[in-house]
């Protein structure tokens, strides 16, 4: 099928949505080919507009879209098939791709944008446009999938330019090593996905979403096959949505430019597995078994990682396990069942996060790369936009009303407490601690005295336009982005769940009485104040320091290592298998392996040094050795 | 034709035999005792037509001319031999102003 027929059949809406992934993929060719031969001017305005573009088209199909619109599907060409089991290379439109689209190319275009002048002094500023290009197509490529296998080309994709952006100043040992890092991590996962795949079409014969979820729907609860398929699907969600016990890789993707880390690392990639959740809700809705374990695992990691973040004194540090934190929030809202809650808050920290890396970038930027807070402060009269944004930030991920944070993190909080009231204290506890950090971070990077040296100083500058414009989009995101899905007592409309609501089976109707909730904002509220009271006292008028790692004792020292997760990691995981695959390399691959290689070599050497001298160049020797030879075999042929 | 029958056949097959490998025995013995490659080369013209003389009387005797094709092709490749088989031997000669075999064995291990 020549292209021409291909786009024949598809036309009006479906040929909008393939052209959302198509100009991304576009502008990564033009920039990784021809990068160097175009000016950074001109490829990153490639970069961007192709970006924006999609974005503008995104908005457009998005337009008039609500909950009566039924999913449809395009489908590209036939990708492969296998006896009668046929999968298509196909684009699935409903209001979940529609949401994620709009996210990913609206941040990913304020990124571009941002990234522009934020990279403007590197030597890689093609290289970087077209990987972004590259992530954002596969990003794309994810949430549109009409099918497991054309996601998992996303899931693999978006890995793989994770790998390429975290490791983009290859010359740095380090940073390669983190690159690697995330890349195991993420392959551990992804094997899980691949699995539950496979177990999907053994069970269903099918892997479209469609078929799949309207056949899931016929099945009895917590079947050992679903709990098998969830479970497993949730392996792959955990790597790349860094949860317990593969979330190590996050914090050290920070190695990348810090535009990577608010794309990949905040707003987009980390959320795949909470969408392939989404996507697959009719199966973990079948399985409460599992979803009660996504609950756990996302309740613990949000903790986990809220207490590391306590902490840090790395500012993309802080956000990373802060995002970490967040995206346990995202899988405890799963666990119980609260999908569109779920997804309200991927939109929601999309926007705070993003700000909040972009800030942090500009920050870092202005400080001439230093990125340990101990070394800033009073950076607010400097960089008045950036501080005005990044105080938006912190106070919408804190959950102050009315911004962003405040209604998804309030309505989390208030379906874990239908659930089970456990895990509604330890989710708020970590509510306190998150509010903890991000002004602990605040005030020691824009109030008190600054403590960077005199160089550092004498060059701090607000950033470019291109720099303060996303910022700025974004800090009214943040602000106004709550306001998408209202809690029931505030209105009688909740937007977001509506819109949602042909995705994902409705979460349990009952909502906690009105009473509740206005005590829970009320105090939630005053116990953010009496924070950021206290970090301002501390960290701002006192102005206390944190102290470096090794100065730390008690839990705190616990703490700032990060309660040892990569030492452990490295004495039960990967220093045995240093240690096994050294011993293999002595004795199987240097004695056996190449002992027989060199044996066979050797005895060759040997057999000819001694055949050689049968070759005395005496011909009348050669013409008797062939005559009686000839008359041996005569002889032979006659005696048998 | 038939009168050449005749007189091959006064013979009886053995003394064909006998003088064909009494011909390829000289041969064989020049190529092995002789050093002269001239020598050696005429040996080996012996060879074949000692058995092309075999040949020969076997296809007269049977009634078959298949083996007299074979005559004809042994003939060929002999003259196609001898004809680089001597040129080599010409090249030889101006470099080392001899014809035995023994005087190029330099090429060896």
């Amino acid at each position: 099928m020549n292209m021409y027929t291909i786009f024949h059949q598809i036309s009006g809406n479906a040929l909008l949505l393939v052209l959302i992934p198509l100009l991304p993929l576009i502008g990564f060719f033009i920039n990784g080919i021809f990068g160097k031969s175009l000016s950074k001017t001109l490829s990153g305005a490639i970069g961007t507009l192709t970006v924006a573009i999609s974005f503008i088209i995104a908005l457009t199909l998005f337009w008039g879209l609500d909950a009566s619109f039924s999913p449809f599907v395009v489908n590209l060409f036939e990708w492969f098939s296998v006896g009668t089991f046929k999968v298509s290379m196909g684009f699935q439109y409903d209001q979940l791709s529609a949401l994620m689209l709009l996210i990913i190319t609206g941040v990913g275009t304020l990124i571009h944008l941002y990234s522009s002048g934020y990279m403007h002094n590197d030597d890689g500023f093609q290289r970087f446009f077209a990987y972004l290009n590259l992530f954002i197509f596969f990003m794309l490529v994810l949430v549109l999938g009409s099918n497991f296998l054309v996601s998992f080309i996303g899931w693999e994709g978006v890995g793989l330019c994770s790998y390429l952006l975290i490791g983009f100043w290859f010359k740095n040992p380090a940073y390669n090593d983190a690159a690697k890092k995330a890349f195991v991590m993420n392959r551990i996962g992804d094997l899980g996905f691949l699995i539950a795949v496979f177990m999907i079409f053994f069970q269903f014969n099918s892997i479209n979403y469609i078929d799949v979820m309207e056949s899931a729907k016929g099945m009895a609860s917590n079947s050992p096959i679903l709990i098998a398929i969830t479970l497993l699907l949730f392996v792959g969600a955990t790597g790349k949505s860094a949860q317990l016990p593969l979330y190590t890789w996050l914090p050290d993707a920070m190695a990348g430019p810090t535009p990577v880390s608010a794309l990949i690392h905040a707003a987009t990639m980390v959320t795949a597995g909470i969408f392939l959740v989404v996507r697959s809700n009719v199966l973990f809705s079948l399985a409460p078994y599992t979803s009660e374990i996504v609950a756990i695992v996302g309740l613990i990691t949000a903790l986990f990682a809220a207490s590391i973040g306590l902490r840090q004194n790395d500012i993309k540090k802080v956000l990373a396990y802060s995002t970490v934190s967040q995206l346990g929030y995202m899988f405890v809202a799963l666990g119980v069942g609260a999908y569109s809650t779920a997804m309200f808050h991927v939109t929601t920290h999309a926007f705070f996060k993003a700000l909040l890396f972009l800030g942090s970038g500009s920050v870092i930027h202005a400080m001439s790369g230093e990125q340990d807070i101990r070394f800033m402060g009073g950076l607010k009269k400097k960089l008045p936009i950036t501080h005005i944004t990044f105080l938006i930030g912190t106070l919408a991920i804190a959950g102050l009303p009315p911004f962003a944070g405040f209604f998804s993190k309030d309505e989390i909080l208030a379906k874990v407490f239908m659930h089970n009231p456990i895990m509604f204290w330890a989710l708020a506890f970590t509510s306190a601690l998150t509010a903890f950090y991000m002004f602990r971070l605040y005030f020691l990077t824009f109030h008190g005295n600054f403590r960077g040296t005199e160089k550092q100083a004498h060059h701090l500058h607000e950033s470019p336009l291109s720099m303060t414009l996303p910022l700025m989009v974004l800090a009214v995101a943040s602000t106004l982005g709550g306001f998408l899905g209202m809690p029931a007592i505030m209105s009688n409309y909740n937007g977001f769940e509506s819109y949602l609501s042909p995705i994902v089976s409705p979460s349990h109707g009952e909502h906690p009485s009105h009473m509740f909730e206005y005590t829970m904002m009320g105090v939630s509220v005053i116990l953010l104040f009496i924070i950021i009271g206290y970090t301002r006292n501390r960290f701002a008028t006192k102005q206390v320091i944190p102290v470096d790692v090794s100065e730390e004792s008690g839990f705190a020292k616990t703490l700032a290592n990060k309660y040892w997760v990569d030492e452990i990691y490295d004495t039960i995981i990967v220093k045995p298998m240093l240690f096994i695959s050294q011993k293999l390399h002595q004795f199987f691959e240097l004695q056996v392996i190449d002992g027989a290689v060199n044996g066979i070599g050797r005895l060759t050497n040997y057999g000819s040094q001694a055949l050689r001298l049968i070759q005395t160049g005496n011909t009348g020797m050669y013409l008797i050795f062939m005559v009686v030879s000839i008359v041996l075999i005569l002889l032979f042929n006659i005696i048998s | 034709m038939e009168e050449l029958e005749q007189i091959v056949r006064i013979l009886p097959i053995e003394n064909y035999l006998v003088l064909s490998t009494i011909l390829f025995s000289i041969g064989v013995l020049g190529v092995l005792m002789r050093r002269n490659a001239i020598i050696i080369f005429m040996s080996i013209e012996l060879m074949l037509n000692s058995v092309n003389l075999l040949l020969v009387a076997f296809s007269t005797y049977m009634q078959n001319a298949t083996a007299q094709v074979f005559v004809f092709f042994i003939m060929v490749v002999a003259a196609a031999e001898v004809a680089v088989g001597l040129a080599i031997l010409v090249m030889i000669f101006r470099n080392t102003r001899s014809t035995d075999i023994e005087s190029l064995k330099k090429l060896k291990w």
